[in-house]
Order: C-alpha cells, then structure tokens, then sequence
C-alpha cells in the first residue's frame, strides 16, 4: 500500500529525514518509535504534504500513485489520513460543518453525491459512539476550547467519518490519561481492518500494549536503524533510547 | 462673452446653488438652514488629504470632474430584483438615483408606520424638530452640502409603540448612461416602543454610468425604540459613495447597526456615529468588509457616551484582496457625565491580497474615571496551520479559504439577529473571495 524509498526531507535548509525506507502492507499496523527530535512528526507531515518541508530526494508510492506529486487534499482524498500531533483550533468553523465538507469533497473525488443530511447525522452519532466523543462537542468550533484529550479524541472521531486506508497518528497516546488511552485504542481497533492499515507514530511503548503492531521500527537521525516485532518495543522500554544511540552512534563511528 | 467654466462639480454646485436656494418655494425656516448650510459648505470646500479625517483618500478624480447635477429620466424603469434577499419577509422601497419611486415600491400596512418622499415631509411636526438637529452638528462638507441642496430622499416615522411586521428593505438603485451626482437626504424617526428591521441595499443597473452619491440620513430612537439597521453595499465599480448615518438615541433604546461592503463600487465612505444621548442606551456597530481589486472602503465612526449606563459594542472585520485598501477610523468618546459606561472596540484586518492595504486608527477619548473601555487591532493573513490542516482532511484549498474567512467574520456574523441577512451575507462573503 504505502512504499517509501530513501526519503530525504529537509526544513529550512536542515536535513532532517536521512534516507528513510518503510514498506507497509494492507491490513498492517506499524509503529514507529523514537527519541525526541529523531524526525517522527517530519515524517508524517511530509507524507500529508505539508508544505513547509522540502523532500529532497527518495520516492514514496501509496497504492501505486506518486504521493509526493500530489496536493494535501489530494493525499487525503486517496485515503491518506493524518492525526496530528498538536490538532489546531479553528474558531468560526464548526466541528459539523468542516466534517461534512471533507466528507462531501472526499466523495466528489470519488464521483458520488454529496451525503444526505439524515445519513450524514446517522454516522456522526455511530462513530462518535466508538470513541465515546461527547455529542456536545461535535457541536462546538472545530477543537476550540477542547482540553488536549479531547482534540486526540476528535483526531480520531474524523478518522473514523473520513474511513482513510491508510492513518498516521502521530504521538496520539501523548497527553492522554489511561481511560482517553483505552477509548482511542478501542475506536481504532475497532476501526482496524484487512483494506487498511494504520503507522503509530509513538515515544512510549504504553500505546502497544492497546493496539499492538505487526512491526516496530526505530527511527534515529532521520533513518530506521531497527526493524522488528513488538518485542523490540518492550527492549526499547527497558534499556531506554540512550541505550538506542550509543549503540547506533558506535555502529556510525565503525563504519566511518 | 460666455465662458464655460463648469469643469469641476464644485463650480457646478456654486452655480447652482441660487436656483436651489431660491426664497419662496419651500419654508422659510427650511430656505434658511439650507443657505446656511450651503454658506459652510463653501467655506470647507471639498475634503483634502491634509485633514485628518480624509487623509487615506484622495477625493480629487471624484470630484473633479463633471456631473449631471438632476437624473434626465425621472420615471425610468428599473430592475431591481438582484437586491432581493432569499427568505426575507420584507416590504421593498425603491430608489432611483436618490428619489423614491412609490410606483416600484410596496406600501406598508403596519399601523403607525408612515413613509414618504422628503420633499413631501416639509410641513411633519417630526421633520421640523428633527430634520438637520444632529448630521449637521459634525463638521463634514458632504453633510453641508447635502443639507443645502438635496432634493429627494425618504421620511419614515414609527409611531408609539408600532412595530414592523417585515424588514423594511430600501433597495439604492443607481440607474441611467449618464455621469450623474446625486444626493439623497433620509429621516427615520423611531416613536417610543417602536421597533424593526432595516435593511439597505446599494446597487447599479448594468450599463449605468459614473456616479458619485451622497446620501446623509439620521435616525432618531425615542425611548425604548428598537432597530437593526443593516447596510449592504453591493454595487458596482462605476458607483461611488460618500454616506454619513447619524444615529440620536434616547432611554433604554437599542440599536444595532451592520455595516457590509462586498467587491464593486470603486470608492466607498462611511461615516457612521452613534450618539447615546440619554442613560441606560445600548449602540452596537458590527461591520464586515470584503475588498477586491483596487476598491477604496473608508468606515469612519464615532461612538459617543454622552450619559451613565449606557453600552456599546463595536467589531469590524476587514478581509482586503488584491490591491485594495480599508479604512478602519473608530472614535469612542466617554463625556464626563458618562459614569459606568461599557465601551468595546475592535477591528480586526485579514490581508490577502500583495498589494492590499490596511489603515486602522482606534481612538478612545475618556472624560469620565468609573468606566470599562477597551479597544484593539489585529493584522494577519490566512494561518498556514489551519489551512493545512483543513486540506490534509480532503478539503480543497479554495474551499478552505472560504471556511477559514468565515470563521474570520463569523464574530460578526453571529451577532445579526436576521437570520435571512445573515445567511445572505455569508453568501456575499463567499461570492466575493
Ligand atoms: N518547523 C520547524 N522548523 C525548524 N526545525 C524544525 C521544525 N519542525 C521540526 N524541526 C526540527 O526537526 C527535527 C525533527 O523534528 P520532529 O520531526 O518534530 O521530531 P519528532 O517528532 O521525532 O520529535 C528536530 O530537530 C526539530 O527541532
Ligand atoms: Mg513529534
């Protein structure tokens, strides 16, 4: 579904991303850790275009499209969907209003007819459901005024009403008490799938325990230096992600 | 030896002038004021850019230049079904070129509401106490020239108590080939109790040509009156306007005024003052402006606490395109009689345009020590952030702009209490992006 090849991304002339390579299938569930700084979040941005970043070499293919090529929306129409780490808040727009647009652009892409409105409200109550996602607040301007678990809430409330094939959620877990923890680890479950697939951007190895993964990789500097199952979570959280450098750090040095 | 001269619309209206002012045609009080007026008018002459209340405009190209000083076709044929406003339940009173045109313009039913042409409201007992009491106090040459020679215009007046049933929608047609200045001059006077919806809408017929209007209206709330007042400029780039609304309000009356401007006419001058006379008033100025090409929109106002307790609350939004310029000038003065007043102002501008420009200038004068004032000022363009995260949720940039202006304006939209207006307006908003 999801093919990254040596991607190199840089933000205001500071590589960041350093040839990272990840394959991931249909049905799979990734989770990429990491220490702070290590190019977590510039991943997920660049995969949703964000266009402050600049890709300076490598190729990624999503469902065989060129991603990179491709406008934010237009990533978000093929079902690329990414919750963010620091959700914005938008007065003046309602959290209703902007859903039912992303969901009526989301589906002309497709060529279908905006959604009624009967059956619109039947799946905003439906999903909201799934993440136990307070009527009220659906109501309310889009994230404002919510506390930091209520906007990762809300993250995955429009996951579930936009259906993406493919969902990064990036430190999702971070901020999060152990209920809002199991109430987004649910919803996605839940929402799990063989037609899509989900990367768990995370620093902890809590998240796994909810949602576990089929792999888990390390990125370091801006590149993957371990690839493993969720075992290799469990051995980060243990021997801690100084452990992490020093030993990647050693292995840098020898092969200079 | 007959030499020409009438070159500049100044020298038109001195020439004028005498047949206008002429003894004998209307009352003599009337004739009186109207030559003083005119006698102030010379004196000021037209505004320049050296004084300060005029400084962002150049008036020279408008106003020098010739005119027809009378429309050539009174009784023209006008369409004026572009102004009509979907859901609104409204009597529709037309204007042409200033004149009220009864024969395109519904009657009203109400009981206590009365509406007729100025020039027929010479002999109004409300005329003679109110007509030129307040908009001729301030020192704008428009409003003295206005006084000194308009010759159409409309009175209103609600008796005690009377209430609207619909908005009373004035449609300003601007209509015909030819150059034309045109002058409009409205009374609306509001009885105790009385209460309604006003709406007025500026448009130009297709094809019409150059104008420059100049309408001047007061509005009089008597105690307890009640108004929404709702300005919509949308006409064309050919149309031009200098409109000065004086508001006079008494006890425990409310009134709310919302100032839009959308795309077209080239140049546009507000000025808008709100006197709250008496205690326990409360007067609210919302404004929305949206430019596009190389418009010119001045919103001048004035916010005048004149006695205790009263409230006011001002919001104007500015979302200037291309390579046009807003004007935001907001006064607040708080008298010294003026105790426990609650003033609020502000003005927030969005610059989209590379070229677009933005002049704000609150101003607060404060004579009085047990008040709540504040004010404020911010320039800013569309969030990168927000429009981001709109579109990493399918939604097409365009449309992401037109969500993230709304919620700009929406601190203003959320305040109109029509809710056909209201949805009108964010349908010119959108139009005009
Ligand atoms: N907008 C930005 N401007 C400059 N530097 C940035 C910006 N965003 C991220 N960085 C830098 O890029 C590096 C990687 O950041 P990020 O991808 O957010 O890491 P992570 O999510 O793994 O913590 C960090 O060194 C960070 O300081
Ligand atoms: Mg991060």
């Amino acid at each position: 579904m999801l093919s990254i090849r040596n991607l190199q991304a840089s933000i205001e002339d500071k590589q960041i991303l350093r040839g990272l390579n990840l394959e991931v299938g249909a049905g799979e569930v990734h989770a990429i850790m990491g220490p702070n700084g290590s190019g977590k979040s510039t991943l997920g941005n660049v995969l949703a275009g964000r266009e402050s970043y600049n890709v300076t070499g490598g190729s990624v293919t999503f469902d065989g499209k060129d991603l990179l090529s491709l406008s934010p929306e237009d990533r978000a129409r093929e079902g690329l969907f990414l919750a963010f780490q620091y959700p914005v808040e938008i007065p003046g727009v309602s959290n209703i209003n902007f859903l039912k647009t992303a969901v009526n652009e989301i589906r002309a892409y497709k060529g279908f007819s905006p959604m009624e409105a009967k059956d619109f409200l039947n799946m905003v109550k439906e999903k909201q459901g799934l993440v136990e996602f307070d009527a009220k607040l659906a109501n309310r301007s889009l994230n404002e005024g919510f506390s930091g678990g209520e906007k990762k809430r809300n993250e995955i409330f429009q996951l579930a009403m936009l259906q993406p094939k493919l969902s990064i959620l990036d430190e999702t877990d971070s901020g999060l008490d152990i209920d809002a923890l199991r109430i987004v680890a649910n919803g996605v479950n839940q929402l799990r799938s063989k037609e899509n697939a989900f990367i768990l951007i995370t620093h902890y190895q809590r998240l796994l325990e909810y949602i576990v993964p089929d792999f888990v990789h390390v990125l370091y500097k801006g590149r993957i230096v371990r690839s493993g199952t969720k075992e290799l979570a469990l051995e980060l959280e243990e021997k801690g992600y100084d452990w992490l450098k020093e030993t990647v750090d050693a292995e840098a040095e020898k092969a200079i | 030896m007959i030499t020409q001269l009438t070159t500049s619309l100044y020298n038109q209206l001195v020439m004028a002038a005498p047949d206008c002012l002429q003894p004998g045609q209307e009352p003599k009080t009337f004739t009186d004021i109207r030559s003083q007026s005119f006698r102030k008018f010379k004196q000021l002459g037209f505004p320049t850019m050296k004084l300060e209340d005029w400084k962002y405009i150049n008036l020279q190209g408008l106003v020098n230049q010739s005119y027809s000083l009378e429309d050539s076709l009174p009784g023209r044929p006008v369409a004026h079904e572009r102004a009509h406003i979907p859901g609104l339940a409204s009597y529709h009173l037309v204007m042409v070129n200033g004149a009220f045109r009864p024969d395109l313009s519904d009657s009203i039913e109400d009981s206590g509401i009365t509406v007729m042409p100025m020039a027929e409201a010479l002999d109004e007992l409300l005329f003679a106490k109110h007509f030129a009491a307040y908009a001729d106090k301030t020192d704008n040459p428009f409003v003295a020239l206005n006084t000194a020679l308009f010759q159409n215009g409309l009175f209103i007046s609600f008796d005690k108590g009377s209430v609207a049933a619909k908005a009373i929608h004035i449609i300003h047609v601007v209509a015909g080939s030819e150059s034309l200045f045109s002058q409009t001059r409205n009374l609306i006077v509001m009885g105790p109790n009385s209460s309604a919806d006003i709406v007025e809408t500026f448009i130009t017929e297709q094809g019409a040509g150059k104008s420059l209007n100049n309408l001047v209206s007061e509005v009089v709330l008597e105690e307890s009156a009640r108004m929404q007042h709702y300005i919509l400029q949308t006409a064309s780039s050919q149309s031009s306007y200098l409109t000065h609304t004086e508001i006079h309000q008494s006890k425990y009356s409310l009134y709310n005024n919302y100032n839009c401007t959308f795309p077209g006419a080239s140049f546009v001058r507000n000025n808008i003052n709100v006197r709250l006379a008496e205690a326990d008033v409360e007067g609210h100025l919302y404004g929305i402006t949206l430019t596009a090409d190389d418009q010119l929109v001045d919103n001048h106002t004035i916010v005048d606490h004149l006695k205790p307790h009263c409230e006011s609350y001002e919001w104007y939004k500015n979302i200037v395109q291309d390579a046009s310029t807003a004007v935001f000038n907001g006064k607040i003065f708080v008298r010294e009689d003026a105790q426990k007043t609650n003033a609020f102002q502000q003005n927030n501008n969005m610059l989209i345009g590379d070229k677009s420009t933005v002049y704000s200038k609150p101003q607060l004068e404060i004579f009085a020590d047990d008040v709540k004032c504040s004010h404020g000022c911010t320039i800013g363009q569309f969030n990168e952030q927000s429009l981001f995260y709109l579109r990493a949720r399918g939604i097409g940039e365009e449309q992401a702009r037109i969500l993230l202006v709304h919620a700009f304006a929406f601190d203003v939209t959320s305040r109109f209490s029509n809710e056909a207006v209201k949805n009108y307006v964010e349908r010119l908003v959108e139009e005009g992006l």
